[in-house]
């Protein structure tokens, strides 16, 4: 299983369209991180403008915690689209190359290659969001050095203390890896049906739209069954930089994603046993 | 012909919802065999072959290679299979080196240098190695094809139209191959093909198909024995020579007439019969020219198949 899943992950990692998330997410990275170093300070005080007339602030809050929350926020939502690149095409895309014929002609089991691809999948989906930590979190530390956190949650505005931070944001990064690794089970699931890499990608794409617009809309319904839609729970590592953190609806968020994750592996994995290979 | 059966295959089928692809099938492959599999397209010889591999899983009927039951069994019989399905694909962003390393490494084959290196000089791509595979011509993927297919040193080697495309070269140096494999590494060959030559100058059994169903089986020797076959006998005058068919018992075998070129259909016995009877009567008889090949035998076969 060791050797499949390390040949997976040597494919993924020899196809150019792997690097596109990490090269996305540096360059996005870098331009906010150059944007605000140049304009921070304007950006700040916009930030607390009804706040430095009551208060007077003193220490570094404009500093690499401040800088690596904007940009977990401002990114996140457009990271699935990196993951399902890889995830629709690790079964469709040996289909398309008609490489499924040398494949599954080996005396490794359809289950083992199946789950050796999820798990190769899980293990660029989770390097892409270390990418994301080291690069946001990392990088803009060294520029913008540490301090106190300044976030608005639930309406209020909460300070954290410098040493108060770091967890926070490791906790918010797995959790984050736990989120896409649902929308990377998503097109793993739409890249066993069909025998074309761009389906899955539109596919899961198209179902994280429909479930976001379907939670915007204020309808009570639609609000009353929110909490069923998996990109509900998605956004929960914001709740890590809550005071108190609410461990309780963290840990059912995460069940939920989890309990898709495996849910959406097992039925990809037995349409992929029960499949002619006909391409 | 060894007795060890290598395929028993008992009333395969496959349906894709109503069209019937393969049909209640029997097949026998014996140990050291290069069993021939023609059929014409769509005859069902690509659905077989993709059966043999368990990557199409049959409607009914039962698949034994080695002995066992290929669905109970197969990991353990794939490590004893080579194949190459229908035309090469390979990862195209990878070396020739590092395709055979991974296919290799799946199947649990010795993947070292050396391993690797003595496959791709087989086939003749030891200088081309490094290469991406996307550089490659459809020949040189042919030959990775059959590279891959014997990394694991396989003991039953299924090949599905191994030499199409291949310019005649190549056909040669693939058919050599497969003697070579056959004779001094006692492999057992399945080879579907649609170049009949190629499978009478190679195969020792054969079967023909046609609409999923087997029409003819045996070995190739007595499958062209049992038919007649055209020769054309070149002649000096071919006038004089029908007058004196005509009035022989081979004037229900003339069957045409081109030049110098008389063509009659005979039995294998008939034709040095034929040639003395015309010398003693004074033709000159400057060539014999069997036309007969299994490419007629299957024509007719396959046409009778399709009435």
């Amino acid at each position: 299983m060791i050797t499949l899943i390390s040949i997976e992950l040597y494919k993924i990692f020899k196809k150019w369209r792997t690097y596109i998330g990490f090269i996305a997410i540096g360059l996005l990275t870098i331009i906010v991180q150059v944007a605000l170093y140049f304009t921070g300070d304007a950006y700040l005080k916009s930030m607390t403008h009804g706040l430095s007339n009551s208060f007077v602030m003193v220490g570094n809050l404009f500093n690499g915690y401040l800088i690596a929350n904007l940009v977990l926020m401002g990114l996140f939502v457009h990271i699935p689209f990196l993951i399902v690149l890889v995830g629709g095409d690790l079964l469709a895309g040996e289909a398309t190359a008609g490489t499924y014929r040398i494949l599954l002609i080996r005396p490794a089991s359809r289950n083992k290659i199946v789950s050796a691809k999820f798990i190769a999948g899980i293990i660029y989906t989770f390097l892409l969001l270390v990418w994301l930590a080291v690069i946001s979190l990392g990088v803009s530390l060294i520029i913008f050095g540490s301090g106190e956190l300044l976030v608005f949650s639930g309406g209020k505005i909460v300070i954290f203390a410098a040493n108060d931070i770091l967890w926070r944001f490791i906790c918010a990064y797995a959790y984050a890896a736990l989120s896409m690794s649902t929308v990377f089970a998503f097109s793993f699931l739409f890249s066993s049906l069909v025998e074309n890499a761009i389906g899955p990608i539109v596919a899961t794409m198209a179902v994280i739209i429909i479930f976001l617009i379907l939670s915007a809309i204020p309808v009570d319904f639609l609000q009353n069954i929110r909490e069923y839609f998996f990109t509900s729970h998605m956004i929960q590592w914001n709740e890590f930089f809550a005071d108190p953190v609410n461990y309780k609806e963290i840990l059912n968020s995460a069940l939920i994603l989890a309990s898709h994750i495996i849910g959406l592996y097992i039925i990809s994995a037995y349409l992929f046993i029960k499949k002619d290979i006909l391409s | 012909m060894n007795s060890e059966q290598v395929i028993e295959v008992r009333g395969l089928t496959k349906k894709f919802h109503d069209v019937v692809a393969v049909n209640n099938l029997d097949l026998n492959v014996y140990r050291g065999d290069v069993f021939g599999f023609l059929g014409p397209n769509g005859a069902g010889k690509s659905t077989t072959i993709r059966m043999l591999l368990s990557l199409i899983k049959p409607s009914a009927g039962d698949i034994k290679i080695f002995g066992k039951p290929l669905k109970q069994n197969r990991q353990e019989i794939m490590t004893k299979i080579g194949a190459i399905v229908e035309k090469p694909d390979f990862y195209l962003y990878l070396s020739a080196y590092k395709n055979l390393e991974i296919l290799g490494r799946i199947s649990g084959a010795d993947t070292s240098n050396k391993k690797i290196m003595e496959m791709l000089e087989l086939v003749g791509l030891e200088k081309r190695y490094k290469s991406k595979v996307k550089t490659f011509s459809h020949g040189m993927k042919q030959r990775l094809g059959l590279a891959q297919a014997l990394i694991h040193d396989p003991e039953l080697i299924i090949l599905d139209e191994p030499t199409t495309g291949l310019d005649p070269q190549g056909m040669k140096e693939i058919r050599d191959l497969i003697i070579y494999l056959s004779s001094a590494k006692n492999k057992t060959i399945f080879l579907s093909s649609h170049i009949l030559r190629e499978v009478e100058i190679i195969a020792s059994r054969m079967i023909i198909i046609n609409k999923g169903a087997t029409q003819v089986e045996g070995t190739v020797d007595d499958l062209l024995k049992s038919d007649k076959v055209s020769v054309t006998f070149e002649v000096d005058n071919s006038e004089t020579t029908l007058k004196l068919v005509n009035d022989s018992k081979w004037k229900e075998s003339y069957k045409s007439t081109s030049k110098n070129e008389i063509v009659f259909e005979l039995g294998k016995n008939e034709i040095p019969e034929l040639n003395r009877y015309l010398n003693d009567k004074g033709v000159s008889v400057s060539a014999v020219i069997p036309v007969r090949s299994l490419e007629d035998y299957f024509l007719k076969i396959t046409e009778g198949g399709d009435k």
